[in-house]
């Protein structure tokens, strides 16, 4: 363990974090990505109301939907919900 | 120093004096699922929330898991929570005693200690929190109903304690405790609001960078039940351990403090012992049939036998030295287990208590006793015969039999 971490005696109990999880990804393990097809895409946002993750951003000052792959698991429920079809579980290297 | 106060006399069996003290304990949430020989706790607790005696949030669940998975829940707001099970319920609460325990959520269970299937079996045994040993929870067993009473208020006290912090199971013998009408005297309501007090926490630091009380609340978010891999999990174990190492000094206080209002105390509060200091032969068990043994110890040191009882009240955390100062001095030791782990050597108790006297320098000769299983019944005589088995080990110092089934038809 490096010295960084903390002892038994320094932690709060229960597992309370100390750190935000914004500065903790939680995406990079995903196997499929979620690849929207800009074509088919009509802004709908159901994706974002879908994604238990909330890694779907709506930028309204932009139009823009936002996937923000540093916490999307890649669990295809945008993809699956998606009414035009327009996005797609691809694994990484299918994506080029 | 506070003095005692005028108490009533009712007659109640172990379930209905469990259910009086959590009734002045000023308890907010109470979830829970009947089942024998617990059962009568939560109808007669049901029965002063429909009666508005108290203000208590009762919640009716569909099964003991969700019972404790509520109570735990109710717990991390910051309410005083209390349950009750036994048996197959205790079982189907394991997993989520373990996230109790290790969410450091100050839980009060009253188990009324039965069997378990297979074959079915309603009756006492401690089979139940036996087997939730490594849960996490304080264990403490009674000897009989005002017992039970007076440890369902030293409950909240202990677990609630911000350097415990850990839940706790009162454990009564099904049956024998808990359906057996008894004189029970019970102190005044304030008196017991005033005891346990309001609920104190641990202050923890949360992702904000503030220092706050640890319980759910809106306005000081905090992450609860997170995940911790290789890195961490190790340490929060660790913390555990001291909440029980504090917790053998808070259940000695509670139960010296208790004595000051009430005029009772058990033992030490972690041991309770009887004509033990120059005893040559003991019998160490857990429950009720430790008042047995004290009539037959009477009877034996009218015949000048030096024999003695240790109730090992609070099982766990395992008051190790007060075990070892409490035993080193006998020459034959008898331990009593109303549970079996089959393939093992001997019982849970018995186990534990040779652990803790192996590196004395002169140890005991220790024999195992299982008895009891499924509510079979133990009467006096028979109880008798164990110290007579005392008596040839302590006269030969040689073990012809270290573990007996006690009671059983061979």
């Amino acid at each position: 363990m490096s010295s960084k971490e903390k002892t038994w005696k320094e932690v709060s109990i229960a597992g309370i974090c100390s750190k935000s999880s914004v500065g903790f990804m939680t995406g990079d393990w995903k196997t499929y990505m979620p690849i929207r097809d800009l074509e088919k895409c009509t802004t709908c946002l159901t994706c974002v109301m879908f994604c238990p993750e909330g890694a779907i951003k709506w930028r309204p000052e932009m139009g823009k939907i936002e996937f923000d792959f540093g916490f999307c698991k890649g669990c295809g429920i945008c993809a699956n919900e998606c009414p035009t079809k327009a996005i797609t579980m691809k694994l990484p290297e299918e994506e080029e | 120093m506070k003095e005692q106060l005028k108490q009533e006399t009712s007659a109640l069996n172990g379930d209905e004096a469990v259910a009086f003290a959590t009734k002045q304990c000023d308890v907010d949430v109470v979830a829970a699922y009947p089942i024998t020989p617990q059962t009568i706790i939560v109808e007669k607790f049901s029965e002063y929330v429909a009666n508005g005696e108290v203000k208590t949030e009762y919640v009716c669940t569909e099964s003991e898991h969700s019972a404790m998975t509520a109570c735990l829940s109710a717990s991390l707001t910051g309410a005083r929570t209390f349950t009750a099970s036994a048996s197959a319920g205790l079982a189907l609460m394991h997993e989520m005693l373990f996230v109790t325990s290790g969410s450091r959520a100050p839980v009060v269970m009253a188990v009324a200690n039965r069997a378990l299937s297979s074959p079915l079996n309603i009756h006492g045994d401690q089979s139940d929190s036996m087997a939730e040993r490594d849960s996490g929870w304080i264990q403490i067993y009674v000897e009989n109903a005002q017992e039970a009473y007076d440890s369902i208020i030293q409950a909240f006290r202990i677990a609630e304690d911000v350097g415990v912090s850990l839940p706790i199971i009162v454990g009564l013998d099904g049956f024998t405790i808990s359906h057996t009408l008894e004189k029970v005297d019970t102190l005044p309501d304030d008196a017991v609001k005033q005891f346990v007090g309001e609920r104190q926490f641990p202050m923890v630091l949360t992702h904000e960078g503030k220092t706050v009380p640890f319980k759910l609340d809106p306005q000081n978010p905090m992450t609860m039940g997170p995940f911790a891999l290789q890195n961490y999990y190790f340490e929060f174990k660790r913390q555990q351990v001291e909440g029980m190492k504090n917790a053998l000094k808070k259940i000695q206080e509670v139960n010296f403090e208790y004595s000051k209002i009430s005029g009772r105390s058990y033992g030490n509060g972690l041991i309770d012992t009887y004509q033990l200091e120059d005893a040559e032969i003991a019998v160490v068990v857990v429950g009720s049939t430790a008042g047995t043994l004290k009539v037959i110890v009477d009877q034996l040191r009218s015949e000048g036998v030096k024999a003695g009882v240790l109730r090992l009240r609070t099982f766990r955390p395992l008051p190790v030295e007060e075990l070892q100062n409490a035993l080193r001095n006998v020459k034959a030791i008898a331990v009593m287990d109303k549970s079996i782990s089959p393939g093992g050597l001997g019982g849970a108790v018995f186990s534990e208590i040779r652990n803790a006297l192996y590196n004395e320098e002169v140890r005991p000769n220790i024999v195992s006793f299982i008895f009891g299983l499924g509510g079979r019944d133990t009467s006096p005589r028979d109880l008798r015969k164990i110290f007579d088995t005392l008596t040839r080990i302590a006269k030969t110092g040689h073990i012809e039999k270290e573990i007996h089934y006690f009671g059983l038809r061979e």
